[in-house]
């Protein structure tokens, strides 16, 4: 981590969040991720549906996009895509 | 006296229940347990009765007593719960979340031995159990005192500077079902006395300074994860909130006292001027300790005793402070530690005089376990033994158990 962190003094008390959760990345705890052949997807979007973090967008143009950013690589998304268009591959 | 407010026959627990009543909080949520119950019983009378607004919550377990309380004082409302020795160990859970989230619930433990073998009646070890918890604990010697301490609570729990739950422990069936002439206060002088519960500001995970309790119109996140990165630093928020509670009960203590004449602080001191032997406890046991050192001090023997009124956060300079002249200290301890060298009030008295120059005698005597009786005789016993150290200038056995059977 090499971000500073603030200390005891600068942070709010309760445990009250002061950033939003898209500041915790959470992409870094994936050990296989999923990847796309865009050429077998027909954009039936169950991926985007299942996925538990939201980290399958669908795209203005109709695509999907992966984000790895938060993606935590349960592979749901690879279990529930029907056209086999999504590969898991390790990290 | 010439104060206001009536003189009501009241037992430890409906002296409780009484001045909630007056507090009036928005939220109870309770499971009854002896011998707590009555407290309960009577707060559920009010409520049925349409004497007070209070939300009576009648939960199915301790832990969700603690819960419901942690969830009202979290939305801002004044939440009360009381309970006794397994029902305060079923909360345990809650009481950490309670306290780490700083929410100022107050609670009455009217303290009760642990199971097993089961017992109903006084010991302390379901508090002192908890006595890491992060909550404030303060022990009351009758039921003025605890009656005093359900309306001081509020003030002490919600500062800004503590916010921080407080529990206050009066002893079971020894207070709790004995009836004594408690003087009150008017509701009025007790409603102006709390006052309103007030917010400090936090910043938001929106980046704005709203106030601490969540508000759909200001939205908060209260004690979500916090792995390595900040749980460290959010305990030593609680370190500080409990430094600075010493001198809240403390300014508490002496506005009360404005308003009722009786003044409260830390700790009491009892005859200890020119004392050379003295005894340390809380709890009611310190009211026959009293009238022991009364009698004693009619023969001229030089004794005295000092009552912890507040154990959590413990007063180690002021201890130091009332006790620097005398010799021999014994401390009375009505809880075990298994396997310390001493019952949990012993290990901070002791504690605290490591880095004073002149170290007293400290011995320990454990007393009163699941309600064992403690007669006069046997403090002056105590006393007995605490001036035969003095003579021989040394303590030989370290910790005793009192009023046990070899």
């Amino acid at each position: 981590m090499t971000e500073r962190l603030p200390g005891w003094r600068d942070i709010p008390i309760g445990g009250v969040a002061f950033k939003p959760s898209e500041e915790y990345k959470t992409g870094d705890w994936r050990v296989f991720r999923p990847v796309l052949n865009k050429e077998k997807c027909n954009r039936c979007y169950l991926c985007h549906f299942y996925c538990p973090e939201g980290a399958i967008k669908v795209l203005d143009t109709g695509d999907i996009e992966i984000d790895y950013d938060y993606c935590k690589g349960c592979l749901i998304c690879v279990n529930e895509c029907p056209r086999g268009a999504l590969e898991s591959v390790q990290e | 006296m010439g104060m206001r407010g009536k003189v009501l026959g009241l037992t430890g627990d409906e002296a409780v229940a009484y001045a909630i009543k007056q507090v009036e909080p928005d939220v109870v949520a309770a499971y009854p347990i002896t011998p707590q119950t009555i407290i309960v019983e009577r707060i559920s009378e009010y409520v049925a009765n349409g004497e007070i607004k209070t939300e009576y919550i009648a939960v199915e377990s301790e832990h969700s007593a603690m819960s419901a309380c942690i969830g009202a004082a979290a939305v801002g409302a004044r939440a009360f719960t009381a309970t006794a020795s397994a029902g305060l160990a079923f909360m345990w859970e809650t009481l950490y979340i309670a306290a780490s989230c700083r929410l100022p619930i107050v609670m009455a433990i009217v303290n009760r031995a642990l199971s097993a073998p089961i017992n109903i009646h006084c010991d302390h070890s379901d508090s002192m159990g908890a006595r890491d918890s992060g909550w404030i604990q303060i022990y009351c010697e009758n039921s003025q005192e605890a009656y005093d301490a359900a309306i001081q609570a509020w003030k002490i729990a919600e500062h800004p500077d503590v916010l921080l739950p407080v529990m206050f422990c009066l002893d079971g069936f020894v207070l709790s079902h004995t009836l004594e002439n408690v003087h009150t206060l008017p509701d009025e002088d007790v409603k102006e006395f709390i006052g309103e519960r007030k917010f400090v500001k936090v910043r938001s995970h929106e980046g704005r300074e709203v106030p601490f309790v969540l508000d759909p119109e200001n939205p908060i996140t209260i004690g979500p994860l916090d792995l390595y990165d900040f749980y460290f630093e959010h305990k030593r928020q609680q370190v500080e909130a409990m430094k600075n509670a010493k001198k809240v009960i403390v300014d508490v203590g002496r506005e009360y006292g404005k308003i009722s004449g009786r003044e409260y602080g830390l700790l009491e001191p009892y005859k200890l001027e020119s004392a050379e032997v003295a005894i340390v406890g809380l709890g009611s046991t310190m009211g026959t300790a009293k009238v022991v050192v009364d009698k004693l001090r009619e023969k001229g023997r030089k004794v005295g005793l000092l009552k912890i009124r507040a154990f959590r956060p413990f007063p180690y300079e002021e201890v130091i402070k009332e006790l620097e002249h005398v010799e021999v200290i014994g401390v009375l301890d009505r809880s075990l530690s298994f396997g310390a060298q001493g019952g949990p009030l012993f290990l901070e008295i002791r504690s605290a005089f490591y880095d004073f120059e002149r170290r007293p005698l400290i011995s320990n005597y454990v007393y009163g376990l699941g309600g064992r009786d403690m007669p006069p005789d046997l403090i002056m016993q105590i006393f007995d033994d605490l001036e035969k150290i003095k003579e021989k200038g040394r303590v030989d056995v370290l910790l005793k158990f009192i009023g046990l059977r070899e």
